[in-house]
């Protein structure tokens, strides 16, 4: 990983035709926790501080790239949250029939809303959002032949990147804690296994269908109890090599997106298969207006049943989308998740719109219901919480 | 019946001397529109776009685009989003066709994300503007019918007047009337009206300059909605022809590294 990214550095710096430019934003958020806390260590409200500069540099008319994007959280209360992460530093060459990608950077794989089961290459930065969207950066060389018959990605990945967890004075996380110094690894080469990844994806007319494999150290750790160095009572995460195999697919036809992620791992626990499996519709220019109003339906299964530790392992999710198409981009996503077998519910509201031309504002709402001690999402019932963030792009 | 009695009578006319109706006119005026601006093979340019509410007051985008020139369908057009800064980066990709509905993919740069997105937002506005996805999507000849109404002089400019009827689903619009210049063979002034044919919206071109020896461009265009009292205006500049963008550079993989 050092090497990779001192030779993308070196790159960056070094190279001499015309320079890059700068971007990115600066962000604040705050969130606000109405419920009495599960541990007595944890906030009740706190202040958060995001910078994300953005470094791009093209070489070569567009077809070579550097991208450098530095990501610093400076958090009030979690010290877990407060960290420091490079999202990419990218070395990138297109030509005719082939990419090459160099360093630290984000791949994305899938089409559901609800949960990703099929993204595998990036880590999770959980302590960064609890939805599980926001990655940590993963150093890979990327190599992809383009072809009449799709796309090939190869991918080697150097240098894993473990799972970020709340200390104790966090919210939104496990109770005991999750004690990241203890992790485990299956592999005798710990963090420094090499992990291997192949993807075909390709577009037949009204279908988009993407097939993957990994094979390499499991993103998501099994948490196993243990003790730390005080004697309290953690989790502790172990990270089994597993094989994992993905498809992903969606049919677009009129109003509809038909979508369905479906993977196969083995080597974590007994062998499993998990979905996701849904539609979206979206009703244009609503009531004679601008607004277009989607609707979002995913089931999502997993056949480990009871014994997943997955929050969708027999789950139905209803959505609504509402995006205003005004000059404001003013959107909003109501999302209500129905646990078929815990009976649980969990509430996700998202809102964003900008003022002016360069500020953001963004709130965002969750809540937990009904959840019985077994079911995972039993661990943020005192959670509820409500979030509004306020971020300024330069 | 109509059709057939028509046909019968188109038969019989000696050849040549048959008066040409004003739908095989308009065809034939769209058609040679079509011809002067064909063979450019690919072409980029940039544009600012101007918004402006019923207020006066204004914001702006930046945005860069290129299209390729497909023989026998519609052209592919790449969009890429450069201001507002919260959405640099974004990039929109769509390919048009003359039968089957476009294609459509939308890339999201934060969660570095390409969607297959809906192409049924053809009358929905194009960020936030005044101009719909149907107004800035490759205009293609056989999206439409026709029908030629007369000549006019319009800002000055000998020009055809056509009617256009979208032949394609989910139009916002039940014609537009467009003025075209009879020297440039481009639009000069189009007025749109809404699926109650009422008046809507009214496009002004100006500026126009030739490009390549051949192809004529306007540096502004300008979209005033009579309905809400809003307005939206591009200024475009640099544009390229024949710049040697290849069926690659229009790929959901040069979605993701576009920038």
């Amino acid at each position: 990983m050092l090497t990779l990214a001192v030779a993308t550095m070196s790159l960056l710096f070094v190279n001499p035709v015309v320079a890059g430019e700068w971007s990115g934003y600066i962000a604040a958020e705050y969130r606000s926790f109405p419920h009495d806390t599960a541990d007595s260590r944890q906030y009740d409200d706190n202040f958060s501080f995001v910078i994300e500069p953005e470094y791009h540099h093209k070489i070569d008319g567009s077809y070579e790239s550097i991208t450098f994007i530095p990501f610093i959280r400076v958090d009030q209360h979690d010290n877990e949250r407060t960290h420091f992460d490079i999202r990419e530093l990218m070395w990138q060459k297109a030509a005719q029939d082939w990419e090459l990608r160099t360093g630290i950077g984000k791949v994305f794989w899938g089409v559901t809303e609800s949960q990703h089961l099929v993204d595998i290459i990036n880590q999770t930065d959980l302590v960064n959002a609890p939805d599980g969207e926001d990655k940590l950066g993963q150093p890979m060389i990327n190599f992809a032949l383009v072809r009449d018959w799709g796309t090939i990605d190869f991918f080697l990945l150097p240098g894993f990147r473990e799972r970020t967890f709340s200390e104790n004075e966090g919210r939104l996380r496990t109770n005991p804690r999750v004690d990241t110094e203890q992790a485990v690894y299956e592999s005798a080469h710990g963090k420094r296994h090499i992990d291997v990844a192949v993807r075909w994806a390709h577009n037949i007319g009204i279908m988009d269908i993407g097939l993957s494999h990994f094979y390499g150290t499991s993103r998501e750790p099994r948490l196993v109890l243990g003790t730390d160095s005080a004697g309290d009572t953690v989790f502790v995460p172990h990270y089994d090599l597993i094989n994992q195999t993905g498809l992903d697919m969606q049919i677009t036809s009129g109003g509809w997106l038909w979508k369905l992620e479906t993977i196969h791992r083995s080597g974590q626990g007994e062998t499993f298969n998990a979905a996701t499996a849904g539609f979206e519709y979206t009703f244009y220019g609503l009531g004679n207006s601008n607004k277009d109003l989607g609707v979002l339906f995913e089931y999502s299964y997993d056949d480990r049943r009871q014994n997943s530790p997955s929050l969708f392992q027999d789950d139905v999710m209803l959505g609504a989308r509402l995006t205003f198409n005004d000059v404001n981009d003013t959107e909003a996503l109501l999302g209500v998740i129905y646990d078929r077998y815990y009976k649980s519910k969990g509430l996700n509201l998202e809102a964003s719109r900008r003022f002016g031309d360069s500020i953001k504002v963004s709130v965002e709402a969750r809540t937990y219901h009904e959840t019985p001690a077994s079911d995972p999402l039993n661990q943020f019932r005192n959670d509820d919480y409500f979030q509004a963030e306020l971020a300024w792009y330069y | 019946m109509m059709k057939r009695i028509f046909f019968l009578c188109v038969l019989l006319l000696p050849f040549g001397l048959h008066a040409e109706t004003p739908e095989e006119k308009g065809l034939a005026i769209a058609k040679e529109v079509n011809h002067r601006d064909s063979a450019w093979h690919d072409q980029q340019s940039t544009m600012r776009m101007v918004l402006k509410n019923r207020h006066g007051d204004e914001s702006s985008r930046e945005i860069r685009n290129r299209l390729l020139e497909v023989e026998g369908d519609g052209d592919k057009t790449l969009i890429i989003f450069d201001e507002p800064r919260d959405v640099k980066g974004t990039a929109f990709l769509s390919y048009t066709h003359a039968k089957v509905p476009d294609e459509q993919w939308l890339y999201l740069p934060a969660l570095k994300r390409v969607k297959r997105i809906s192409s049924n937002n053809k009358s929905g506005p194009f960020m936030g503007s005044e101009f719909s996805y149907e107004d800035i999507n490759s205009q293609e000849v056989d999206k439409y019918t026709y029908k030629y109404l007369r000549d006019e002089k319009v800002e000055g400019r000998d020009s055809f007047v056509n009617e256009n009827y979208p032949s394609y689903e989910y139009s916002g619009y039940t014609r537009m009337v467009v003025w075209i210049d009879k020297e440039y063979y481009q639009p000069v002034k189009i007025q749109y009206y809404d699926r109650k044919n009422e008046l809507l919206k009214t496009l002004s071109y100006a500026g126009y300059k030739q490009y390549a020896g051949r192809y004529w461009r306007p540096d502004i265009m300008e979209m005033v909605n009579h309905q809400n009292g809003k307005s939206t205006r591009l200024e475009w500049s640099n544009y390229r022809f024949k710049t040697g963008l290849t069926e690659r550079d229009f790929d959901r993989n040069t979605l993701k590294r576009i920038r």
